[in-house]
């Protein structure tokens, strides 16, 4: 190949530059105002980008307990039942439905794409949730997002990719399902769980409608709900509501909330990326 | 995508609990298949184990889509929630006439086209520009760091989403600072409601462009590089290489995003809205979604926002299945068989 024009090199090492700081300076910039003092803060006028003496006082008020503590731990808590009960059940769902021959397993498998081709409506869901007696408890985060079709479609998949060698052998050694299921196919697809798995704790992590609808009585909320109301709303946070005599700046204390917000994401990020990169999701879309 | 897998690897499963071979019958061909095939209550015997695994997932789809897929039949009732939906009474098309002359109806079936119309104008290319940058880039280090920084914001929820894009371009945002400080008055991005689409828009590039460029960065992998190679022979410099191999070789993918797009063309970012309608009003930032959600839930107006919803998922439901009749039209591989 001939060598690249330099203007083309150019040009693109400035659009590389743009598309960089344009995705990274609003994350720098939520870090930087959450560790900054008052008087930085007065000196730049809102926001800080880098605070020559980080303070973590911010955090401390947050996690002192209070709205913010009480939130994270609803986020936490839902998140952590949540992923587990969502990844169980479509294992169990994805491995009967990978199962050849089962008897309704064509039913089944239309049951279960049926729902790409339509939504049911948020009223009709409501009303569904009401009707169970789930509203205001956070069993209404958990049940009604509890699968998501793509995911059982993508470990089904997987489990089909297993040569039908290793489960005749399994079965020829007197393997029932449940042992071939937990000692065979569960072994040879932990990087797809892994992945799946991480997509539900992310989704369930940054849930922020179904919260604000089944859940009436505000000691309940989520972390994005609070997140709402005092950065996106831009509430004032009182002191009361956080336990402390006086507060930081506010704006330090609304960025160091998103930046909570955002640490189980930039934690669970790298594994996110390694196993994505790798055409788990492109691989089905192909098939 | 799936149904042929599943139908063609039947007779091998249970070949070893099936007879041998049918014995000739006389009674003709339904007795004939009904020998061949292992009797339900047996096969409802070795299967019970795969069934009760199945149990779970079925009876939250049964649950939490079916059942609330039927409840749309309240956009056909006066629903009262005191009376419940036995109790509501039956009136017909009501809803749906009383729904079109609502004029804020239509400013959200108004707003919802006019977002979607830039969604596909300005977001659908972000993704396949992107990933024809990236691709081009040599330095396998380079095109990896990128890569990690674009990708990220997918993961992130539309409340922090809409928190950083705050502190940029709101009131006090530091490059709307910057700018009102420096002429350009372009005072408070996030609360205008005349640029509030392209707002919205630019969100979404920003949140889902890194994302989708993915599959269109897998695609351009697959395309074989003695095409490159010979293309370059023939004098074809990198921009001729890109029009008419790069291109040509995403052409099924972009088709096949393109027709899923159209299928899901009333979904405009509803919880985006729904952060940001404080900030901008009802006008501005009524979509389709929202309208149920404040109408019904909010209002109390059931009935008439159930029809909304159903209005809008049939027209979704007869989009996905056009969508997939024109891409088979188009020769390409449809999203669904």
């Amino acid at each position: 190949m001939e060598r690249p024009s330099c203007y083309g090199q150019g040009a693109k090492a400035v659009v590389l530059v743009l598309i960089v700081v344009a995705v990274g300076y609003p994350f720098l910039l939520a870090l930087g105002t959450s560790l900054a003092g008052q008087e930085k803060l007065d000196a730049n006028g809102g926001y800080v980008l880098i605070p020559e003496h980080p303070t973590f006082e911010a955090y401390d008020v947050l996690l002192q307990g209070g709205v913010v503590t009480r939130a994270a731990m609803v986020s936490v808590v839902v998140t952590g039942v949540g992923t587990v009960l969502s990844v169980l059940c479509t294992i169990a769902l994805a491995y009967g439905l990978s199962r050849p021959g089962m008897v309704g397993g064509k039913p089944i498998l239309l049951l279960v794409l049926g729902t790409f081709l339509f939504t049911p409506g948020i009223i009709p869901t409501y009303l569904v949730v009401q009707e169970f007696g789930m509203l205001d408890s956070y069993a209404s985060l958990v049940l009604p997002v509890l699968l998501n079709v793509f995911n059982v479609i993508v470990v089904r998949a997987f489990f089909q990719g297993i040569p039908t060698e290793l489960y005749e052998a399994a079965r020829l050694d007197g393997a029932g399902e449940l042992t071939i299921l937990c000692r065979i196919v569960l072994l040879l697809s932990k990087a797809v769980i892994a992945v799946v798995g991480l997509f539900y704790g992310v989704s369930y992590w940054n849930s922020f409608f179904n919260a604000l609808l089944f859940l009436n009585d505000s000691g309940k909320y989520p972390l994005q709900v609070v997140l709402r109301s005092y950065v996106v709303q831009g509430e004032s946070i009182n002191a009361n509501a956080m336990g402390v005599n006086q507060l930081p700046p506010s704006i330090s204390l609304q960025m160091a909330a998103l930046i909570l917000a955002l640490i189980p994401i930039l934690c669970v990020y790298p594994f996110l990326q390694k196993y994505f990169a790798k055409g788990v999701l492109t691989g089905v879309i192909k098939g | 995508m799936t149904a042929s897998v599943s139908s063609s690897a039947r007779p091998g499963t249970s070949q070893h609990e099936a007879p041998p071979s049918a014995a000739p019958s006389p009674k003709g061909k339904r007795a004939q298949r009904k020998l061949g095939r292992v009797p339900l209550r047996h096969r409802l015997r070795r299967d019970w184990v795969l069934l009760a695994l199945c149990l779970p997932g079925v009876a939250y789809f049964g649950a939490f889509f079916y059942l609330p897929l039927l409840g749309n039949l309240i956009a056909f009732h006066d629903y009262q929630p005191f009376l419940g939906f036995k109790h509501s009474p039956y009136v017909g098309l009501q809803n749906f006439s009383a729904l079109v002359e609502q004029p804020e109806f239509w400013t959200a079936v108004y707003n919802t086209l006019e977002i979607t119309a830039l969604q596909l104008l300005l977001y659908f290319p972000a993704p396949i520009a992107l990933a024809l940058l990236l691709n081009s880039l040599v330095g396998q280090t380079l095109r990896r760091f990128v890569q990690t920084v674009v990708y990220l914001p997918h993961f992130l929820s539309w409340v922090v989403v809409v928190a950083m894009f705050k502190q940029v371009l709101g009131g006090t945002g530091t490059v709307s600072s910057f700018l009102n400080d420096h002429g350009v008055g372009v005072g408070n991005i996030m609360t205008n409601p005349d640029t509030f689409k392209l707002l919205v828009t630019s969100q979404m590039i920003w949140k889902d462009c890194g994302w989708g460029a993915i599959i269109f960065l897998a695609a351009m992998a697959s395309i074989d590089t003695a095409q490159y190679e010979s293309a370059a022979m023939d004098g074809a410099g990198p921009w001729r290489r890109m029009w008419h191999v790069t291109l040509p070789g995403i052409r099924p993918v972009i088709i096949m995003l393109l027709m899923l797009r159209l299928g899901d063309i009333l979904n405009v970012g509803f919880e985006q809205m729904l952060l940001q309608r404080e900030a901008v009003g009802a006008e501005a930032s009524e979509v389709l979604d929202t309208y149920v959600y404040f109408h019904g839930v909010v209002d109390g107006d059931w009935g008439m926002s159930t029809a909304a919803g159903l209005m809008k998922g049939v027209i979704g439901l007869v989009l996905i299945l056009a969508a997939n009749k024109l891409a088979h039209r188009f020769g390409e591989q449809g999203a669904y068989k």
